[in-house]
């Protein structure tokens, strides 16, 4: 059965139909790619799924439950985590508050409990903080558990997005361009911790622009272009698909 | 910070506070009604923080919850004789209800939208004590003869006795500070930081953030309802003039210029705002003036407050190994 099912989904913004009619399953347990060239509406699909953004048409069923049009605290709770294309850390606040920032929809207690200080409250801070410093050192930034979160390297701040999303145990990850500012021996290390985070029993998706990255990660992958989708199919497929290579590097004004 | 950084800071802090306890015993009767007078704005800068400091949202009506914890506490006082301090919870269940209808529709409203808001809704709720709705307030006059509390029998005056009411009013500010440290390094303390860092990083990350910012109102109101029946039992005569629009921008100087998000910053603002002005009494109307250039001048050369948050450090090195689990 499908972790996620996307059923022709269809997104306008105004006049400009940003993503049109498209469906693709995510099966279980794999890593899965969402290319295409800028501006083909891939994060636009990203912000459908966890609920951003409200579709115009069309179903989306995670673990069989509809979650189309559903606020994104709930699809979060429901076990979609996500990072952002451009790094959204709370910047202020130490490493450690941002990975607890993921685990909060799996905690209970309220202000109530806080101002009390109960006994159960307290026991639950200490997990959650347990369970914090595992995330970061599963993404390797134990060390920076104190730091504030502006002043990691843009690689680290990365893969602080990727705890904090994991910090909430999620079934599904979905991860915009984690690659994104990472030179070529972070980038591999990313290859490492997706097969990683994988092995835990999370699907991955990801929009990546890094092709290799891509094509090393990656089991399936879906094109799109122009809020449609082109083509797809494993990473052997994709790479010989003469519309995905045209989409690329077709024409002369199309960005190489 | 290093552990003695620490330990500076907490000394300072005791010291502070062991002058305060100690200062009545100092000063004449006005100079302790001027201290009071800090204390009830400082409770008022602590309620306006949690919705203002941590939540980040531009509220700037904060005296309506004031006015409306003041006026249940003289109703019920002056009319049924209900002891003050037992009607404490019920000034701030009044102030935290309306809080809880007024503000659920207005909560998606974004920075200045919500302070404009925010300001007619203190203005709405002023015209409404003036104009004596429901016959029940008395109109401009305000009501009389509010009773003193009582402490086990014993009544605390607070015109004749200022410092009898100090000590009242330094109890509840303790009570207040244990309560909103503990609330602000809680999960519900890190979730309004998150909203007001950043509200789409803090929806992905799972945070209900409407929830949230209608709940820190909620919570902001009912303790300021609350700071309502204190004053109301400190002057014995409350009329709309002491909830006027005025009111709302002093807490909420208190609150940016101490420190938004800091309780030693508010504590610090409520005695910069209300307390340096009686030292320039003889400069009468060039008070203003200064005090004036002194905010403006802060704005440009510390905008994040007197006092700004310190980073909260967890105990790390106190989690045992087994208990980091994924």
């Amino acid at each position: 059965m499908s972790l996620l099912r996307v059923e022709n989904v269809v997104k306008f913004f105004g006049g400009l139909m940003a993503v049109g009619n498209v469906s693709f399953d995510v099966p279980e347990g794999c890593v899965y790619g969402l290319i295409g060239p800028n501006g083909a509406g891939k994060t636009t699909v990203f912000n459908l799924i966890t609920g951003n953004y409200k579709l115009n048409k069309g179903n989306i069923v995670f673990k069989g439950e509809n979650i189309t049009g559903m606020l994104t605290p709930r699809v979060v709770a429901l076990g979609i985590a996500r990072t952002f294309q451009n790094i959204r850390l709370f910047s202020n606040m130490s490493v450690l508050e941002n990975v607890l920032a993921g685990y909060h929809c799996r905690m209970k207690s309220g202000a109530l409990a806080a101002m009390l200080r109960l006994p159960k409250q307290r026991a639950e801070e200490r997990r959650a903080i347990g369970k914090a410093i595992a995330e970061l050192r599963f993404v390797g930034l134990e060390a920076e558990a104190e730091n504030l979160a502006r002043n990691l390297s843009y690689g680290n701040q990365r893969l602080l997005e990727i705890a904090r999303a994991l910090a909430s145990d999620p079934a599904l990850i979905i991860l915009d361009e984690p690659a994104g500012g990472m030179n070529e021996y972070e980038t591999t290390a990313l290859v490492d911790l997706i097969e990683r985070i994988r092995a835990r029993g999370i699907t991955v998706m990801l929009i990546e622009h890094d092709m290799s990255l891509v094509m090393r990660a990656c089991e399936y992958i879906v094109v799109l272009e122009h809020g449609k989708k082109i083509a797809e199919g494993s990473p052997e497929v994709i790479k010989a698909d003469p519309k995905v290579i045209e989409a690329y590097l077709g024409s002369d004004d199309d960005e190489i | 910070m290093s552990v003695s950084g620490n330990n500076i800071r907490i000394g300072l802090y005791a010291a502070v506070a062991v002058c305060w306890v100690a200062a009545p015993f100092f000063l004449d009767n006005y100079q302790t009604d001027v201290l009071n007078n800090i204390a009830i704005y400082a409770l008022l800068g602590l309620s306006l923080n949690i919705i203002l400091g941590y939540g980040g949202m531009f509220h700037m009506g904060h005296a309506a919850f004031f006015a409306i914890g003041a006026y249940t506490t003289a109703i019920m006082n002056t009319s049924w004789g209900i002891p003050v301090l037992w009607l404490l919870p019920l000034s701030g269940i009044t102030a935290g209800v309306f809080a809880l209808v007024v503000a659920r529709p207005i909560i998606h409203l974004r920075g200045d939208y919500l302070l404009i808001v925010t300001i007619g809704m203190v203005e709405i709720v002023r015209i409404a004590l003036v104009n004596n709705i429901f016959g029940i307030t008395g109109g401009p006059n305000g009501i009389f003869g509010i009773a003193s509390p009582q402490v086990f029998g014993y009544p605390i005056n607070g015109i004749v006795h200022p410092a009898h009411y100090f000590y009242l009013l330094t109890v509840f500010i303790a009570f207040t500070i244990a309560v909103f440290y503990l609330l602000e390094h809680s999960r519900y303390g890190r979730a309004l930081k998150y909203l007001c860092s950043d509200s789409v990083a803090a929806e992905g990350s799972g945070i209900d953030t409407s929830g949230y910012k209608l709940s820190a109102f909620v919570i902001g109101a009912f303790w300021a309802g609350m700071v309502g029946n204190l004053y109301a039992g400190k002057i014995t005569f409350i009329s709309p003039e002491s909830f006027s629009f005025w009111e709302s921008v002093v807490m909420f100087m208190i609150v940016i210029l101490g420190g938004a998000g800091s309780i030693p910053g508010v504590l610090l603002g409520a005695i910069l705002i209300i307390g340096l002005p009686e030292f320039f009494q003889e400069l009468q109307q060039y008070r203003l003036l200064i005090f004036g250039i002194a905010l403006v001048a802060m704005m440009i050369f510390r905008p994040q407050g007197v006092l700004p948050p310190k980073p909260h450090t967890y105990p790390v090195d106190k989690i045992d190994e087994k208990e980091v689990a994924l």
